[in-house]
């Protein structure tokens, strides 16, 4: 009891502190998962939208298949790019493996589906409310989804911070294609893993408390992105 | 601020349309032809079909069976020639100007000639005072009144009006007819819904009486009135429960 109280009292000298060696651990993570948040939002988010507003044959499936990014495991998406960036594998000459870019492709990889899936949601909700106002104004396929993405603004927001907390709350994509280099590819929640198994409980507890902060900030800029529409509706 | 009119769209033949639902028939073999002037009310109780004749003429669902036609020289361009109002208008989560901007802002206007005709239709609509205030913050009247002014800004041939004071007040309600009168005598050609029989007797130059999804009868409003020439009709004017 006395060695955790010790190890709580450490932690939290490291963060006051500024201990460099917990500063560059948080700054590389909040950077890997700032970058692989925007191709993320580039690619999932229009592919939620068209998803909600088209009618095609294989809708059904494709939105079957597009929920799976809700669910989707980080260790297997680890084990995937890894494939992929491995040096058999077919990107391997570009010697990618255990880089900051691997854990940026790796994020990407885990979050883009998971916007696609929440945004089609928001999106469909939307639609429905909308397309025949939208419609009957005159807006044309590319103007309403361009008005759409407008109008579903806060809602949006609240889906690109999900997205976020998942990139920085993930281990299995970070330790499997990052492998916890020190300086190198040593995120938050790798390091929280290594030091817990070799008994530093005070990095341990310093980092988890920092991600615990991130995550409770996300959450509080999610929820005042939600009372700002309502104070503006109300 | 006169601008001159296009080719007229109408008129609108109607022939032969019918929709079913989920499989259930809700509209039957409607045949009419709407011109251009009187304004023309769709009457009938409630679930009778008024709305979904509404939206199958102004082009938002696709009839079963059936053709909607725009006769008229400027037939081409019958969708930006229309404008309509929803039972429960939506407005976007922007200001109310912003709101009447939209729809010139679709059709390729010039942003100046754009302010200005934003400017004169809420003034017109007598919803100046308005413009700046956020849409969806606005209470169900003026939200209304907006989705009202928001359809005139394009000055269109056709102004369809679902139901248009259903959830109003009797204050808000007259508000809102001072505009639709504005708009008709602006050479408008207006066709609304309504179940509400002292609405229609307001507003109404011809009735087509609509009743489990077949129109029973198309008649100048004052002859409708005086002797409606179907039984149901009769009865509805009766204040009677239709079956």
């Amino acid at each position: 009891m006395a060695d955790l109280v010790a190890a709580f009292g450490s932690a939290f000298g490291l963060v006051i502190g500024l201990d460099p060696d917990l500063l560059e651990i948080v700054a590389l993570s909040l950077e890997v998962s700032f970058a692989a948040l925007l191709p993320a939002a580039l690619i999932g988010v229009p592919l939620g939208a068209v998803v909600a507003v088209a009618r095609f044959p294989g809708r059904r499936a494709a939105i079957a298949v597009l929920n799976l990014g809700l669910a989707l495991p980080a260790v297997v998406v680890g084990l995937g790019v890894y494939l992929l960036l491995s040096r058999s594998g077919p990107l391997g000459s570009l010697g990618l493996l255990f880089t900051p870019t691997a854990l940026v492709i790796g994020q990407t990889v885990l979050v883009t589906p998971l916007l696609a899936a929440l945004s089609r949601q928001v999106f469909e909700e939307h639609w429905a409310e909308y397309e025949e106002t939208l419609r009957s104004l005159g807006a044309g396929r590319v103007r309403a989804v361009a008005t759409l993405v407008f109008e579903a603004r806060h809602s949006l927001a609240t889906t690109l911070l999900a997205g976020f907390g998942r990139a920085i709350t993930e281990v299995g994509v970070a330790i499997i294609v990052g492998g916890n280099i020190q300086h190198a590819t040593r995120v938050m929640t790798t390091a929280i893993t290594l030091e817990t198994s070799r008994g530093d409980l005070p990095l341990a507890l310093g980092l988890g408390l920092v991600l615990l902060a991130v995550s409770l900030g996300v959450n509080a800029l999610a929820q005042l992105a939600q009372e700002t529409l309502r104070r503006a509706e109300a | 601020m006169p601008r001159p009119r296009a080719p007229s769209i109408l008129p609108l033949r109607v022939d032969g349309v019918g929709i079913e639902i989920g499989g259930v028939p809700r509209l039957c073999d409607l045949r009419f032809e709407l011109r251009a002037g009187p304004c023309s009310v769709i009457l009938g109780p409630n679930g009778a079909g008024k709305s979904l004749t509404l939206r199958i003429c102004h082009g938002l669902l696709a009839p079963s069976r059936g053709s909607v036609r725009w006769l008229g020289p400027g037939a081409a361009r019958a969708t930006l020639e229309q404008a309509m109002v929803l039972q429960r208008p939506v407005l976007l989560r922007r200001r109310v100007a912003a709101n009447l901007d939209y729809p010139l802002g679709v059709r390729g206007v010039p942003a100046e000639e754009r302010r200005e005709r934003v400017r004169a239709t809420l003034e017109r609509a007598g919803l100046s005072q308005l413009a700046e205030r956020s849409a969806r913050a606005l209470s169900v009247g003026e939200q209304q009144r907006v989705a009202l002014a928001r359809a005139w800004v394009t000055d269109p041939q056709v102004l369809w009006l679902d139901e248009p004071a259903s959830s109003l007040d009797p204050g808000a309600t007259r508000a809102l007819e001072e505009t639709i009168r504005a708009i008709r005598s602006a050479g408008t050609k207006l066709v609304m819904t309504t179940h509400d029989l002292a609405q229609a007797r307001r507003l109404a130059d011809e009735v087509l009486f609509l009743h489990r999804g077949r129109i029973l009868e198309q008649t100048p409003a004052d002859a409708f009135f005086d002797a409606p020439s179907s039984p149901e009709a009769r009865a509805f004017l009766k204040g009677e429960l239709l079956p």
